[in-house]
């Protein structure tokens, strides 16, 4: 009985602590949005920004959307055949890729590969002094900074997020030929006829919000690195790990809507 | 010791600064001359930089007024402060020089940030601080291929290409030879000398080179500021705090973590 005054306060001081930073990170978010209004409209590093996103994570998307899509039709394509349904694993797949694996997975290795690199590099300028040097400028690390990585992700993350559901059908169409000996034309015609372009829409929307979600956290964790000589390696990993945790809260959040409202 | 108030450009009044109980400025006051080369001297971790952060209004006081030209920077909004900032030139500690761009982008990016100038103007003008600074043969290298010697000359440019009324060097000789130091402190001369009416501040412990080079010190100490005047006052300073400075001593009144 005598704990429970200190438990208390223990628990209210970290909902408080908690809550002061989801505060301070919608505020982070608001200022982007009013940021990104401003001119001058970088159109050079937004550029750049879409290439180093493409360039970089353009085969590792492809790679593992083409696994994903051969186990996923390899784990289904064993139950099917029970019931001699072979005919619809690449249907299936593509359901599952298009609503659910193909955003979560390149949402994964995104934030790994891309969002990583943004922490990695804005936290180095932050240990170099750079960003003081853009604050002593005049110009707002936000505008400058932050804005174009966040565009550039808005626009590139969902096209890869398309090409992963391609390659996933590609691996999926393998595993089908050559381990369950589906016809090519019935594989074809369940595909288009199950996969709905709104599963597609649903899965780049959603893979339109984690894009927001994985630049704005990278680019807050490098903006909020300590000066130290672990500054970037601990913004890094920080990094990384929340928006992991974003992703999946972020995720839920909108199946569910999708489930209760949108269908 | 009160210079004529039309000279007087920067005014801290009783500024205090704390970070969580840890005071940094204690009721601080001083006074920063126009046209002319302030030196801020004290110990490391004496509050030298958050002196500076406040005069850029890059940090607000917790109690105090800063008078720079005669407004109070901490009423500025957002943007106004931004703007602000713009009159001010900085030369960072190490360079700050941004990697990913070449000599010549580094010094263009004020300018192209901020002026409408045409892209032969800027030219022009960055050609001019380059030979001020002796970087034009740099121009098109990266800052990772440059000595530190390089990288604080281009800094420097950077710093004055866009024709502040303020420059600030933060520590510009800490960590550096000799003989990059005293070439540095020339430069701080020079461009005192060249860009008329420019006012210089400069965050140091180099003692010996204040006293050369300086017009004006103000030593900072315990969130004061202990003494503040030309060089000679210090030389005939009998405070014992001062001496100790002076001599290089551990032993003495002031303290050390
Ligand atoms: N943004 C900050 N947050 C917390 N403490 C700070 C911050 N900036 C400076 N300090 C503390 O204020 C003191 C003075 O720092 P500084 O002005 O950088 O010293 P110096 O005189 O060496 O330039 C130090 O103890 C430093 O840890
Ligand atoms: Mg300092």
């Amino acid at each position: 009985m005598v704990r429970l005054p200190w438990l208390a306060r223990t628990a209210f001081n970290k909902i408080r602590t908690q809550a002061e930073q989801v505060g301070a990170f919608l505020l982070f978010l608001a200022e982007i949005a009013q940021q990104a209004l401003r001119l001058p409209f970088r159109r050079h590093e937004i550029f750049r920004q879409i290439e180093f996103v493409g360039n970089q994570s353009l085969m590792i998307i492809l790679l593992t959307g083409f696994a994903t899509g051969a186990v996923f039709g390899l784990q289904i394509g064993g139950i099917f055949t029970i019931f001699r349904a072979e005919g619809i694993i690449g249907g299936a797949t593509g359901i599952a890729l298009s609503t659910e694996l193909a955003p979560l997975v390149t949402g994964f290795l995104l934030a790994g590969r891309a969002g990583s690199a943004m922490t990695a590099e804005i936290s180095t300028m932050v240990v170099n002094e750079q960003v003081d040097a853009l604050e002593a400028m005049g110009i707002s690390p936000i505008h400058y900074l932050v804005v174009p990585r966040v565009l550039a992700s808005m626009f590139i993350m969902p096209f890869l997020c398309g090409l992963f559901m391609f390659a996933g059908i590609a691996g999926v169409w393998m595993i089908g030929r050559l381990l369950f000996n589906v016809d090519e034309g019935i594989f074809m015609d369940k595909l288009i006829s199950m996969v709905q372009s709104t599963d597609i829409i649903k899965g780049l929307r959603k893979m339109f919000f984690f894009s927001f979600i994985i630049s704005a956290t990278s680019c807050r964790y490098g903006l909020n690195a300590s000066k130290g000589a672990k500054g970037v390696g601990l913004a890094t990993t920080n990094a990384v790990v929340h928006t992991l945790l974003l992703i999946l809260v972020m995720d839920f959040m909108i199946t569910w809507m999708e489930v209760r409202w949108l269908s | 010791m009160d210079g004529s108030p039309v000279a007087v450009m920067i005014y801290f009044q009783g500024v205090s600064k704390s970070f969580g109980r840890h005071r940094v400025l204690d009721e601080l006051d001083l006074h920063i001359e126009r046209g002319k080369i302030t030196f801020i001297i004290g110990k490391s971790g004496e509050g030298k930089s958050v002196t500076i952060k406040h005069i850029m209004g890059l940090l607000k006081p917790d109690k105090g007024r800063i008078i720079v030209d005669g407004s109070d920077i901490a009423e500025f909004s957002r943007d106004e402060a931004r703007s602000y900032r713009r009159h001010f030139g900085m030369l960072f500690q190490h360079a700050a020089l941004f990697d990913s761009m070449t000599v010549l982008d580094n010094i263009l990016f004020p300018l192209r940030e901020h002026t409408m100038m045409s892209t032969k103007d800027m030219l022009v003008r960055a050609d001019e601080v380059m030979e001020q600074t002796g970087v034009r043969q740099l121009r098109g290298q990266f800052p990772g291929e440059l000595s530190t010697g390089e990288k604080k000359r281009v800094g420097l440019a950077r710093a004055l290409v866009a024709k502040p009324s303020v420059l600030l060097y933060d520590e510009p000789t800490t960590g550096m030879d000799p003989l990059i130091s005293e070439m540095i402190d020339q430069l701080i001369v020079e461009v005192s000398q060249k860009e008329t009416g420019i006012t210089s501040i400069v965050i140091s412990h180099d003692l010996k080179a204040a006293m050369a080079t300086s017009d004006q010190i103000v030593f900072l100490y315990k969130g004061k500021a202990a003494l503040s005047g030309p060089p000679d006052d210090f030389r005939q300073s009998q405070d014992p705090v001062i001496r100790q400075f002076f001599a290089g001593k551990v032993e003495g009144p002031m303290e050390f973590l």
